[in-house]
């Protein structure tokens, strides 16, 4: 089974077959409520660690999306655009966001395990 | 009750004892056939019912003139009706600013006297009138940073806001071609070691609003003021919050280059849907000449427009943006005159500590310093046993309360942010102390009260997802087009 990592900013990230999928936590999408508005970057987009990939709304607020690996977009949701609530329903399935070729894989290293992120998630709410 | 559209009430045929005289003239032989059309989408209903429709729909407003209206960060104070009564004289109301300029000397000298003592609130040097919101002025603002930073030849890609800045701020940023960087707060400030890392020479300004959008005046702001100016930048203040700060301290001496003004907020003209707004933008003194044209200035005993400055944007709208609004701001800075504005000052500081010390009891202060003339507050603890700040603000409309900003700033979980201003007594805010304590109750004892309210008002709780998910702008379907409706 591919392995998920977390960002502090709250993404998730899972490599499989060579691509890595991004989407938005459990907890973010907990945090954020009922989404009604997602901005995706175009395919083919080179982004950089660190750089917004995206926006999602909803109704309390907006809110950027990041990615944590710098590389080239080369698959993006687009059904997500019409069905916000996928990220509410469903944030690891089908409300991830982008896949993207990563330029360097180390920078997954940075990332947190699941359990790590638990604990993170754990002490922020307090 | 239910409350139909106008166009449902059209039942075809007219219920009117008036009776109009049919038409005796033939409107194709003045205007020519093909101008006039064979239908027109309106009810055909009667006078009486018309007026009643528009009765009803009148009654259901909420406003400052009604009720309580503590929504944070927009300084809904009292509009004094001596300000409708003055702007609406003749003389302010039926000129025209294409009249020539001898004809329009009342109207150019108040501008100018206007314009005197907001230097003197503010130790700007001069303001343009012509931006008509706060978003505009901001916009004005840093367009003026932009022009000075090019013309003295450096170029500059950056514009820094702290985390708890109104969200217009980076929105200005980005519409004036700068890059937005945002410095995370310490303990609600600016915190001063990451906006000297932050800020390099790429930086054109800083964007801050004193006192923040936590209620807190930043104390470092001389520091903060050092640090802009030493590595070249500019620092802009956006003037959303100068309510307790009138009459009391001047954004120049903080070291503010550019300023905006709400004058719908802090000098009391209508706000909303009230009337029409203005963000008035000032500037001192290298940085004038960047202020949109005209400007107004005197020649011996003669007021005239001047376009002179090569250096200037140029103007965000025509004239001199909402000129009874100006009458409005004037009429109430003459009416308080200087102690009268600084006790107002106070009085909007006083208020929301007072509300601040008998609530934090019950609801979490965001920070446990004093506060300035707002309050937020942290509904965390309520959200965990059941009902969110959105649930406790829905539950205060059933109180006759306007609901607080909720979820802003947003660094603060669950947040409400509640500004009183000074124009409330304390008979009101003890009123809205004991609704706060109350709906706290019942977060405990009956959430599903919460969520589900507001129970009182004329429209129950409304479905923000829904309609933010698949908005209808336009009403369809009703009336004459029904019929042709698809759906």
């Amino acid at each position: 089974m591919a392995c998920l990592k977390f960002t502090k900013s709250h993404e998730w990230v899972r490599v499989e077959e060579g691509l890595v999928t991004i989407g938005i936590s459990e907890y973010a999408q907990r945090q954020l409520g009922d989404v009604v508005f997602v901005e995706l970057p175009s395919k083919g987009a080179k982004v950089s660690k660190g750089s917004q990939i995206g926006t999602i709304e909803s109704t309390k607020t907006a809110s950027e999306v990041y990615t944590p690996l710098s590389g080239e977009v080369v698959e993006v949701n687009e059904d997500l655009v019409n069905n916000p609530q996928w990220v509410n329903e469903s944030p690891l399935e089908k409300g991830w966001m982008i896949k993207l070729k990563a330029e360097d894989s180390s920078e997954l290293d940075e990332l947190m395990e699941e359990s790590q992120y638990k604990a993170f998630v754990e002490e922020e709410s307090h | 009750m239910e409350r139909k559209l106008i166009f449902d009430k059209d039942r075809g045929c007219r219920n009117s004892s008036y009776i109009t005289p049919s038409l005796d003239i033939k409107p194709e032989e003045i205007f020519g056939g093909d101008m006039l059309r064979e239908d027109l989408s309106l009810p055909d209903i009667s006078e009486s019912e018309v007026v009643r429709h528009y009765m009803q729909l009148a009654r259901l407003n909420f406003s400052v003139d009604t009720n309580f209206y503590p929504l944070g960060s927009c300084t809904m104070k009292y509009n004094p009706k001596i300000n409708e009564y003055l702007s609406g004289l003749e003389g302010f109301s039926r000129i025209h600013p294409l009249q020539r300029e001898d004809d329009l000397q009342g109207a150019l000298e108040l501008m100018y006297e206007f314009q005197n003592l907001l230097c003197a609130l503010t130790g700007m040097k001069a303001f343009a009138f012509q931006p008509s919101s706060g978003a505009q002025g901001e916009l004005t603002g840093i367009l003026m940073v932009r022009s000075f930073h090019e013309i003295n030849g450096s170029k500059k890609s950056k514009v820094i806001v702290p985390d708890s800045a109104h969200g217009t701020n980076p929105a200005t940023a980005t519409m004036c071609g700068y890059e937005t960087v945002v410095i995370e707060s310490r303990d609600g400030l600016v915190d001063i070691h990451q906006l000297e890392k932050s800020f390099d020479e790429d930086v054109a300004a800083l964007m801050l609003t004193n006192p923040n959008t936590l209620g807190l005046f930043e104390k470092d702001i001389l520091k903060i003021s050092r640090i802009v100016h030493e590595r070249g930048g500019l620092l802009y203040y956006d003037g959303a919050n100068f309510n307790p700060l009138m009459g009391i301290a001047k954004p120049a001496l903080m070291g503010f280059d550019i300023i905006h003004l709400n004058l719908h907020k802090t000098f009391s003209t209508p706000h909303g849907c009230g009337g029409p707004g203005a963000g008035i933008v000032g500037a001192v003194e290298p940085l004038e000449e960047f202020l949109p044209l005209p400007r107004i200035k005197k020649r011996n005993k003669t007021f005239y427009l001047d376009y002179g400055s090569e250096k200037s944007l140029g103007s965000p709208r025509t004239f001199f943006g909402n000129f009874d609004v100006l009458v409005k701001a004037y009429a109430y800075i003459l009416r308080l005159g200087r102690e009268g504005l600084k006790r107002a000052a106070q009085n909007s500081v006083l208020n929301a500590n007072y509300i601040k010390k008998k609530l934090e009891k019950y609801y979490q202060p965001a920070y446990s310093k004093q506060c300035m003339h707002e309050v937020v507050f942290s509904c965390s603890e309520q959200k965990k046993r059941g009902a969110s700040a959105l649930d406790i603000a829905k539950r205060l409309i059933d109180y006759r309360i306007h609901p607080p900003t909720m979820y802003f700033p947003l660094i603060v979980k669950e947040a409400l942010m509640v500004e009183p201003t000074e124009t409330e007594n304390k008979e009101m805010l003890d009123y809205f102390i004991r609704a706060m304590i109350k709906i706290d109750e019942d977060t405990e004892k009956n959430p599903q009260k919460l969520k589900s309210s507001p129970h009182k008002a004329a429209v129950g709780r409304v479905d923000e997802t829904r309609a933010a998910r698949m908005p209808v702008l336009a009403h369809t379907g009703c009336g004459k087009h029904k019929k042709s409706q698809k759906t």
